[in-house]
């Protein structure tokens, strides 16, 4: 619903919208001020940071930092397994939440009920820790990239909402094109997937973002394999390293602060920071009509 | 995400026509008649059924080392049984039952606030006439949501920072302390920050349901009120609210369910040796001292009390529910 127009408006209300309207600057320049501050420190010359004051704009300009730790290896590496993740963790994704999804949506598919079931229950089951670290042992997945992608590819909220997409759809489109012969893979891909695509870009986004954002993993299942540590993982290295104590688990010293003596480990996390969080930024605003809806799918349907 | 999974609630709203008609034609042509023309189905959906079953069912097996003295490298059949012994043991660490509390202080923190801000948030959105600056301020409190925690707290570290951090400098500003507060090293704020942090992360995307909900109330009954001369204020208080009611009922039981799984991200990431006593929650715990330790057996049974209480909070609470509203959402 819009807001509503402004007929015989009172005072009160006038009262009432001016509140309204500061409050929400307020919500904006505490959302926003962090990012800016990060933003300016990261494009700040380093020596000159540690004067403090800086705020929402740099004040010796410089691209130093980001050059300085794009020349450290391990975070360009990092940046490659996080994108490798990323692409095919999502595409793995996609494919098997959109083909479920679908068998789903039959309403003749004969082991419809039971998938259903057996998918809704793994939402709220979950083995724990420890199971699914010595699963992840048995199975050999420790220390690959494959521990990254594999574990996430079935996600039953993800075929939910497909599915919710797809139950809108008229059944007439399949009927049709099933008398002419087509079978049930070929509706799917040709028919069903194409008129798909808005809730295909919510649920794409939602892989990509966990994907790229996921730090735990690394953290448990790679964390001694270097040649898989992701960008996440990097950052969080630098970031508890300098903290105060450490979190009690990170007190290997971080190396990437050492390489770099001429900049302090502040303008280094704030660039990091920046690099991680640029993505994101550049993705999710166009998207945005898409999550919306495909976020009120997921949930409206009770 | 976590947060926000009710799609489950919605198992299969099934056309019952669709249904039967499937029934009987089950019966007309055989099982495996069916099943034959159905192959196509059955490829798509069987191979993510097993993968679903190795990776989400399997763990659940692991649920026997916490009644085992579990050594790895042992089969299954050579482990020594111990029966409850593991979780007696659990019961008896004082450090436990200070991880439970630190889990059950920022989940209810976190339940009371993180809940409530959502709402009025949305609520006041719906109130904005600007659409541009509307859409301006929804799109921007969707940011943090993608933004990942490690992010999160590099952020709040920084802003708490006693070195140029924003807050210290406003309040140093305003006068109102003459010296930087250490934040980050004092344990008794330790479960505000977590929760403020979580609140600025996940508040403007927990409006986007709530925003849905809104615009189906009917708009005549906005009208109505107008012309009987209802104040804005009025209008939110007895229209917007009595309307997405039913939302927040079924947000609220679900928040219940995971009170325990509030996930231990931000409390790792924020925390450190400082405020480690109001900062190591559950899984943390099962962490340090169950995996990083190698007693697994001991890690699994903190897992299974964190289980199995999620469960028996998830019933109770929608039990009650039911009782008063004859609404039920499993």
């Amino acid at each position: 619903m819009a807001a509503p127009k402004a007929f015989n408006a009172t005072r009160g209300d006038k009262v009432f919208d001016i509140a309204n309207i500061v409050l929400m600057s307020l919500v904006l320049i505490v959302t926003l001020y962090p990012f800016l501050n990060v933003l300016a420190i990261s494009l700040n010359e380093s020596g000159d940071t540690v004067r403090g004051g800086i705020t929402i704009f740099p004040r010796v300009f410089t691209f130093e930092n980001y050059q300085q730790i794009f020349q450290y290896e391990g975070l360009v590496r990092g940046l490659w397994v996080s994108i490798a993740r990323t692409v095919i963790g999502t595409l793995f994704g996609l494919i098997s939440a959109s083909m479920l999804a679908y068998t789903l949506s039959r309403p003749d598919f004969q082991a419809r009920k039971f998938t259903s079931t057996f998918l809704v229950v793994t939402m709220y089951v979950s083995g724990g820790l420890i199971p699914v670290y010595i699963l992840f042992r048995d199975l050999d997945l420790l220390g690959t990239f494959w521990v990254y992608v594999l574990p996430t590819v079935v996600n039953a909220f993800n075929v939910i909402v497909i599915r919710s997409f797809m139950d809108g759809l008229p059944y007439a489109l399949q009927e049709s094109a099933k008398l002419d012969g087509a079978n049930d893979f070929t509706i799917f891909w040709k028919i069903i997937l194409p008129l798909c695509k808005p809730v295909l870009a919510t649920i794409a986004l939602f892989l990509a973002v966990g994907q790229w954002n996921s730090w735990f993993d690394t953290y448990l299942y790679n964390g001694r394999h270097p040649e898989w540590t992701t960008l996440q993982f990097e950052l969080m290295k630098v970031l508890q390293s300098t903290q105060q104590g450490g979190s009690g688990q990170m007190v290997n010293a971080n190396d990437m602060a050492s390489k770099m003596q001429n900049i302090s480990p502040e303008s280094i996390k704030m660039a990091i920071t920046i690099v991680v969080t640029v993505p994101i930024l550049i993705v999710y605003p166009f998207l945005q009509k898409y999550f919306v809806s495909g976020m009120t799918l997921g949930a409206v349907k009770s | 995400m976590r947060t926000l999974t009710p799609g489950g609630t919605s198992k299969n709203p099934d056309t019952p026509a669709a249904d039967s008609n499937a029934g009987k034609r089950f019966k007309k042509q055989g099982f495996w008649r069916t099943a034959l023309q159905q192959r196509y189905l059955y490829l798509m959906s069987l191979p993510f059924v097993i993968w679903a079953f190795v990776f989400s069912y399997l763990p659940l097996w692991g649920w026997t080392m916490a009644f085992q003295d579990f050594k790895p490298g042992r089969g299954f059949f050579e482990q020594e049984w111990v029966g409850f012994e593991h979780f007696v043991q659990l019961f008896q660490d004082d450090r436990f039952y200070l991880a439970l509390r630190n889990t059950l202080a920022m989940s209810v923190l976190g339940l009371l606030v993180g809940f409530v801000i959502p709402i009025i948030f949305a609520m006041l959105l719906n109130e904005l006439r600007g659409m541009i600056f509307k859409r301006f301020v929804q799109t921007v409190s969707y940011l943090p949501h993608f933004v990942s925690w490690v992010v999160v707290a590099g952020l709040v570290t920084k802003m708490l920072s006693t070195q140029g951090g924003a807050i210290n400098d406003l309040l140093l500003g305003l006068h109102l302390i003459n010296e930087p507060i250490q934040f980050m090293a004092k344990g008794e704020w330790f479960w505000y920050i977590v929760t403020a942090s979580d609140v600025w992360k996940e508040m403007g995307w927990n409006t986007i349901i709530y925003l849905a909900a809104i615009t189906g109330i009917d708009p005549e009954l906005y009208e109505a009120s107008r012309v009987d001369g209802a104040s804005r204020y009025r209008q939110m208080w007895h229209i917007t609210l009595p309307g997405i009611r039913t939302t927040i009922s079924v947000l609220f039981i679900m928040q219940i369910g995971h009170l325990l799984q509030i996930g231990f991200e931000k409390q790792f990431l924020l925390g450190n040796n400082l405020v480690q006593e109001y900062s190591q929650v559950l899984e943390l715990y099962a962490l340090q001292y169950g995996l990083q330790m190698g007693r697994f057996s001991y890690g699994t049974a903190i897992s299974i009390f964190n289980s199995v209480v999620s469960v028996i909070l998830l019933f109770t609470v929608n039990g009650i529910f039911k009782r008063i509203s004859k609404e039920s959402i499993m």
